[in-house]
């Protein structure tokens, strides 16, 4: 902790001097901001829950998928007995319509849905999309072209409608989380290798690759010891920002009926009928639909202090992080691709869909 | 200009093979499924004589070079089906024919485009109004209040999923406050005004989502073009804040907001999906849902084809403009 404190307490004076080591350079400036801390916490907050799901709901006695017939008013079309959806001591958020499935009980397993499939579909697409990017650069011009096409390819297919494809023609006897991970991983690496290639490409130039390589290393070892690190900084912001757009490619998917399927709990899948409940029970609508937008909220904004940390162009905005003038000195060489490169993280950030 | 030219023929060129490329993928990615691809074709519902009919259709028997050649051959000069009865001709581009409905998959999704491109384009227009005019403005609001609720109202909008602002703007504005009915699709050629009034709520939910992250990419490239050295010198000359940020800087951000616009096609047309599917709009995006789930592989297998076929259009198009904006990339 004090040795934390010291950290921010020099960082205005030394910061431009590269001695600290990039990992504790990066909590620094991720500490300095305030949206960025505070988007952590949520999202800490949220893997906790996913994690500790089944004591939750064991601490509420209640679990996901029991009917309860008994307080829906099978009279009223299973509108939920009592106010607010039937929200009480035993129920906490109240009832799901028509089943009366417990609401809390399935909103902290839809967390485990949606959290898992976006997190491990994430890594998917790091994995294919690190591994295609160096192999382009690498490679000779035959494995570029190939591997470039390859992604172009992958860009050019709109995840949506690829993954709602894919979904038709396996077999509905397939778990569907792992389903749905496999198909948003294998759709949705096309914008990363394109950057991690761009990366590869440059650093290949550096002096320091190519004396590693001239001192008669193997492509594997260089592309090992000296490539991966400088790969590290851009790899890492845009899957932090993949993130959240995992989530709402799977609350979509789910949401049209072709992703995760009951009985197992989503918070798209939840949406499906919600607009027809609103009246009589508004926490159906509310819950999923609020536990989606902070969810996608706290990781977009936890991305984006990932990026500001990792970027010295943005970190130089910042009270910590080098100076003005290393960003005036960086321009030039950089101001050609920043446009491209903002661009590219710009819409990764945003975009409903991983490079669409 | 030969340059121009070449750099033209090159990316024509570059999307044909593109095209080619995703046509392969998704032949064999569909025709070459582990499954029984003339059960998954013919769909749940068929008997096995009909099921052995498709087989002999899709002519399983030959290896896959051929049959993915008599589907090329079907894409560029058409194609003959025998129905068992009659034998059907199915003119070029042949993307093949529904074995649930017995309809040619071309004229399945003819008839719906009109309504997703309705949508979409409709759309487009607003999100690029929207987005780019808050980028502006949070550009040259910039440190001051204004620009921290832009800011903020821009970060809720990216991580708002489209089908939930949809739902929101349906349930208040359709339900409680009664402004709007709820949508159904008019055609534009029937009646332009009530076309414009019932796609105004799905416009809007496909609108503010991407406007949101176009406000922030023009934001991001304003700033990072107004810090250059000839808008310094714009200042210098004493030329109007105004001119400055609104034309001089404004150009210098146009290049990747032009990218972000062919790379959100591909978005937009999931967008699409979700908004006509929440909404019931008849559009291609809510027969594509509805034809994974009846397992319709044929209608499947022709709207990927086709949408893949607008972001690869799209993203050629873009690349022209960049290029247009800035000649270095011809270049390079």
């Amino acid at each position: 902790m004090s040795e934390a404190l010291a950290a921010v307490g020099t960082a205005g004076t030394d910061s431009s001097v590269p001695a600290v080591s990039g990992a504790r350079q990066f909590w620094r400036r991720l500490r300095a901001q305030r949206a960025a801390l505070g988007a952590a916490a949520v999202v800490a907050l949220l893997v906790l829950v996913a994690l500790a799901a089944p004591l939750l709901t064991a601490l509420e006695g209640q679990d996901p998928t029991t009917y309860h017939p008994a307080l829906v008013d099978s009279a009223r079309g299973g509108v939920p007995i009592g106010s607010f959806g039937g929200i009480g001591a035993d129920h906490w958020l109240g009832v799901e319509p028509q089943t009366g499935r417990d609401m809390f009980a399935r909103l902290v397993y839809g967390a485990r849905v949606s959290l898992g499939v976006a997190l491990a579909a994430t890594m998917i697409q790091v994995a294919i999309g690190v591994a295609a990017g160096v192999a382009a650069a690498l490679g000779n011009r035959w494995v570029d072209q190939l591997l470039s096409r390859a992604t172009d390819v992958i860009v050019s297919m709109p995840l949506m409608i690829m993954a709602l494809a894919l979904l038709a023609i396996v077999p509905s006897s397939f778990p569907r989380p792992v389903l749905v991970t496999l198909v948003i991983g294998l759709i949705g690496w096309g914008t990363i290798a394109k950057i991690v290639r761009a990366q590869t490409l440059s650093l290949k130039g550096l002096d320091y690759v190519s004396a590693a390589r001239l001192s008669g290393w193997g492509t594997w070892r260089v592309a090992r010891r000296e490539l991966l690190p400088g790969l590290a900084a851009p790899v890492i912001t845009y899957a932090a920002l993949l993130v959240p757009t995992n989530i709402s490619v799977e609350a979509a998917l789910s949401f049209l009926g072709v992703g995760v399927k009951p009985p197992t709990p989503s918070w798209g899948q939840m949406l499906t009928a919600a607009d027809v409940w609103y009246q009589a029970a508004p926490q159906y609508l509310l819950l999923p639909a609020g536990a989606l937008f902070v969810t996608v909220l706290a990781l977009t904004v936890l991305g984006d202090g990932v990026r500001t940390a990792l970027d010295p162009r943005a970190a130089s905005r910042l009270r910590v992080g080098t100076g003005r003038k290393d960003a005036a000195a960086q321009k030039g060489a950089a101001q050609d691709t920043a446009a491209q490169d903002s661009a590219a993280q710009e819409s990764a950030a945003t975009g409903k869909e991983a490079s669409a | 200009m030969s340059g121009f030219g070449g750099f033209l023929l090159r990316r024509a060129a570059g999307t044909v093979v593109t095209l080619l490329a995703i046509s392969v993928i998704v032949y064999v990615v569909f025709y070459v499924t582990p499954g029984n691809v003339a059960q998954i074709t013919c769909g749940p519902r068929c008997s096995p004589e009909q099921v052995h009919q498709v087989a002999e259709q899709l002519k399983l028997g030959d290896p896959l070079y051929v049959r993915y050649w008599h589907f090329l051959q079907g894409l560029f000069v058409g194609q003959d089906f025998s129905t068992g009865t009659s034998v059907e001709h199915c003119a070029a581009p042949c993307l093949g024919q529904s074995y649930q409905t017995g309809q040619q998959v071309l004229d399945i999704i003819l008839a719906k485009l009109p309504v997703s491109v309705s949508l979409v384009l409709g759309a487009m227009v607003l999100w690029l109004l929207l987005g780019i005019g808050t980028g502006v403005l949070s550009a040259w609001r910039r440190g001051r209040l204004s620009e921290r609720v832009l800011t903020a109202v821009t970060l809720a909008g990216t991580a708002t999923p489209v089908f939930v602002i949809g739902l929101v703007l349906m349930i208040v504005v359709c339900g409680e406050l009664q402004l709007l009915p709820f949508p159904q699709y008019v055609n534009f050629s029937d009646d332009p005004e009530q076309w414009a009034w019932n796609l105004l709520l799905p416009w809007l939910s496909l609108a503010l989502i991407e406007a949101a992250s176009f406000a922030r990419l023009t934001r991001a490239a304003m700033l990072e073009t107004l810090a250059e050295d000839h808008i310094r010198t714009f200042r210098a000359y004493g030329v109007a804040e105004r001119s400055v940020v609104g034309r001089h800087a404004l150009r210098g951000a146009l290049a990747p907001v032009i990218a972000l616009n062919a790379n959100n096609v591909g978005s937009a047309i999931g967008g699409a999906v979700l908004t006509e599917t929440l909404f019931g709009l008849p559009g291609i995006g809510q027969e594509l849902v509805h034809a994974v789930k009846v397992v319709d592989l044929p209608v499947v297998v022709g709207m990927v084809l086709v949408t893949g076929f607008f972001v690869v259009l799209a993203n050629a198009v873009a690349d022209v403009l960049y290029a247009v904006a800035d000649r270095r990339v011809v270049l390079a």
